[in-house]
């Protein structure tokens, strides 16, 4: 007799199978073991199953075990403990910010000094109705409302080499997204130097229109790992667009993960 | 010496600074490490580079 785990609780059933078990209904998604299920399958013992109804808003304690449905277990489990720093809330950073949320990254800490402009809206991710609001805080309002479950801080502040430390000295993971070649320098810099137990994932290159495939990550230094295509400057007649920003901030985001689970090969 | 993984002949001894200058590497938009070691900007004048030395330079570009 299957003991496994239904949205979440523990229940007993005498059925071998998962739709003989839970019966496949029209409107209904079956998850198991974080992988989505469309033929009849054999139960397992400790088999974590979330049966979904479409179109519906679950209970809010129910909410989030169903939103980690699609997660892998062990998974989960390390993100939801973790916590990253993310340096500037432009394109990069927006979008990196978002893809953590959606994996499930505990604790997040944006900063930014900026408020969204018209300018930001082909490739940052922000909404007209942001216009004129600090970046922190329309980032936050996204996360929100992507992933309720994990806790947002915000920092409104430019970045220099008096305050980074004192920023991010409580991060062991701190993503570079900041925008000018100068202050990227200065921010990896300070860190490498004040904080030698952290990591930083940085960006360099990724303006443009250029194939997506030359944008990489390579591990530079021994806390220094280095994504985009390290050439293409965003510049008159080459400027940043969504998607390559969003392959680099695409690389960034999975640098992190990576780590996050103890995988340092980049 | 070793420069971002490949060898670099050297042909003189030349302090970091003017070895950023040599190879047009703007000194305020770099991150050095030598030998393992990540070196702060007000450095850069006092290191000078051997053969037996191993750097990798990272130079940033704008864009984010």
């Amino acid at each position: 007799m299957p003991s496994v785990f239904l949205n979440g609780k523990r229940v007993n059933t005498s059925e071998k199978t998962l739709f003989s078990a839970f019966p496949k209904k029209e409107n209904t998604i079956a998850i198991l073991n974080g992988f989505q299920i469309s033929e009849d399958i054999e139960l397992n013992n400790d088999d974590s199953i979330y049966i979904i109804q479409k179109g519906i808003l679950p209970p809010r304690d129910e909410l989030e075990a169903m939103m980690s449905a699609r997660h892998t277990p062990a998974v989960h489990k390390i993100l939801k403990k973790s916590k990253v720093a993310v340096a500037g809330l432009g394109g990069l950073g927006s979008n990196i910010a978002i893809s953590l949320a959606r994996i499930g990254v505990g604790k997040l800490f944006l900063v930014d000094f900026d408020i969204v402009e018209p300018s930001n809206l082909n490739r940052q991710s922000y909404y007209i109705k942001h216009l004129g609001m600090f970046k922190t805080e329309a980032l936050k309002e996204q996360l929100n409302d992507i992933n309720p479950f994990i806790e947002v801080k915000t920092k409104n502040i430019k970045i220099s080499e008096e305050n980074a430390v004192n920023l991010f000295k409580d991060y062991e993971i701190v993503c570079e997204a900041l925008d000018n070649p100068a202050s990227k320098a200065m921010l990896v810099n300070t860190l490498l130097i004040n904080l030698p137990k952290t990591k930083i994932i940085s960006a360099s290159g990724m303006a443009g229109f250029e194939s997506s495939n030359t944008i990489k990550t390579e591990k530079k230094m021994k806390n220094l790992y280095l994504c985009g295509d390290y050439t293409t400057p965003a510049e008159p007649g080459s400027g940043l667009m969504a998607p390559r920003v969003m392959v680099c901030a695409g690389h960034q985001a999975n640098m992190i993960l990576r780590l996050l689970l103890g995988i340092e090969k980049p | 010496m070793k420069l971002n993984g490949k060898q670099f002949p050297l042909p003189e001894a030349v302090t970091i600074s003017d070895f950023l200058k040599s190879q047009n590497y703007p000194d305020d938009k770099v991150a050095v490490e030598l030998n393992g070691e990540i070196i702060s900007r007000t450095k850069f004048k006092n290191i000078t580079l051997k053969d037996s030395d191993e750097v990798e330079i990272v130079c940033f570009v704008g864009g984010g």
